[in-house]
């Protein structure tokens, strides 16, 4: 099947500005189901509210827009009731991590079975540029005119802390790995984050002098250093720093460990004991 | 095998994204800022293009030849 059979044609061009690095991620997400031979019948795509959350829009599966922040908490309804489906939730960096941060840290904690991409342009660009939990400290936006003051989340090491399985970082410019590294996160059982660093220039880049989308994107190549697994967990297993600190954000896959998922783990902890007890065959659940 | 390089014009929104990482310069706007293969010739199919657009306005078309 072509990329764009995977579209809802008829609501293309997308809504997204000239140059969004959210319509990269939209293409490199329909190139890993390409790759992965999915059925549109079996992914379901929760979305919250944003630039970012647009993107369930234009996929042609199962898809629901949701609460802002909340969508991983429809995802893990939808999952319990259906684990069958392959469940992916598209978040920006302020649903996932300002509205929806509890979601996410308890989702990523219970481990269950969701593919969680938190499209990363380091600001609110919908409602016009405000500063978000991962905007850089000292960035620009129109509710920080002097500058942000809070210090930003750090998504590796947050998800790390907060238990999640399968853990990467990448950006529109590696678009290939994008690929790759959604490809595995969507095969992966448990709980999987793929951060990608994604240009907004409309907002962001205005307002922080970064230049055209171009010059976005030139900026992620040139400011990210590549790991790769044996150098991800460091000497004293704080993901997302090098040891010998090399010069810019660390990209590639983080994480990737077996852990009991959340959906099986209810099945035999609870519906199997719970049933048996139903049927007389034991005393207590 | 034939290649081409598809252009959706009524997709596409002369981001420029492409032009930049061509790495053969084979792509340009045109004068209502729609990126065109203007040296399809250079072309080594490489697909930068194609999976950088944010529009999915580019597609590098692979058939066999009858």
């Amino acid at each position: 099947m072509a990329v764009t059979d995977y579209l809802r044609r008829r609501f293309m061009p997308h809504i997204w500005c000239p140059g969004c690095g959210h319509g990269i991620v939209l293409n490199s997400l329909l190139r890993a189901i390409e790759k992965l031979e999915l059925e549109k019948n079996d992914i379901v795509m929760i979305s919250g509210i944003g630039c970012s959350a647009r993107i369930q829009g234009y996929v042609d599966f199962h898809t629901m827009h949701t609460l802002h922040g909340r969508a991983l908490a429809f995802a893990t309804g939808i999952k319990m009731a259906w684990p069958l489906l392959k469940v992916i939730v598209p978040m920006g960096d302020g649903d996932a991590l300002a509205i929806g941060g509890n979601h996410f840290i308890h989702a990523a904690r219970r481990n269950i079975d969701v593919t969680a991409i938190i499209m990363n342009n380091s600001i609110y660009g919908m409602t016009g540029g405000q500063h978000s939990p991962l905007t850089p400290c000292g960035d620009q936006a129109t509710t920080a005119p002097y500058g942000t003051v809070d210090s930003p989340f750090d998504v590796v090491r947050l998800a790390s802390a907060a238990g999640a399985s399968f853990i990467a970082r990448t950006t529109t410019y590696h678009a290939r790995e994008m690929t790759r590294l959604l490809a595995a996160a969507i095969e992966h059982r448990g709980f999987s984050v793929v951060e990608v660093l994604s240009q907004c220039p409309t907002y962001y880049g205005r307002k922080n002098d970064a230049g055209d989308a171009v010059a976005m994107m030139e900026g992620f190549r040139d400011g990210t250093v590549r790991i790769d697994r044996k150098t991800a967990e460091t000497s004293d297993g704080d993901p997302g720093r090098l040891d010998g600190e090399a010069a810019g954000t660390p990209i590639g896959l983080f994480r990737r460990e077996e852990r009991p998922e959340y959906c099986e783990a209810y099945r035999r902890r609870v519906v199997e004991p719970a049933m048996a007890a139903g049927r007389g065959e034991s005393e207590t659940p | 095998m034939e290649r081409r390089i598809e252009v959706n014009r009524n997709w596409c929104k002369g981001c420029r994204i492409c032009v930049a990482f061509c790495p053969k310069n084979v792509l340009e706007l045109d004068r209502k800022g729609t990126v065109v293969a203007a040296r399809p010739g250079d072309c080594i199919w490489c697909g930068d293009c194609e999976i950088r657009c944010p529009d999915l306005a580019i597609t590098i078309v692979r058939e066999a030849a009858s």
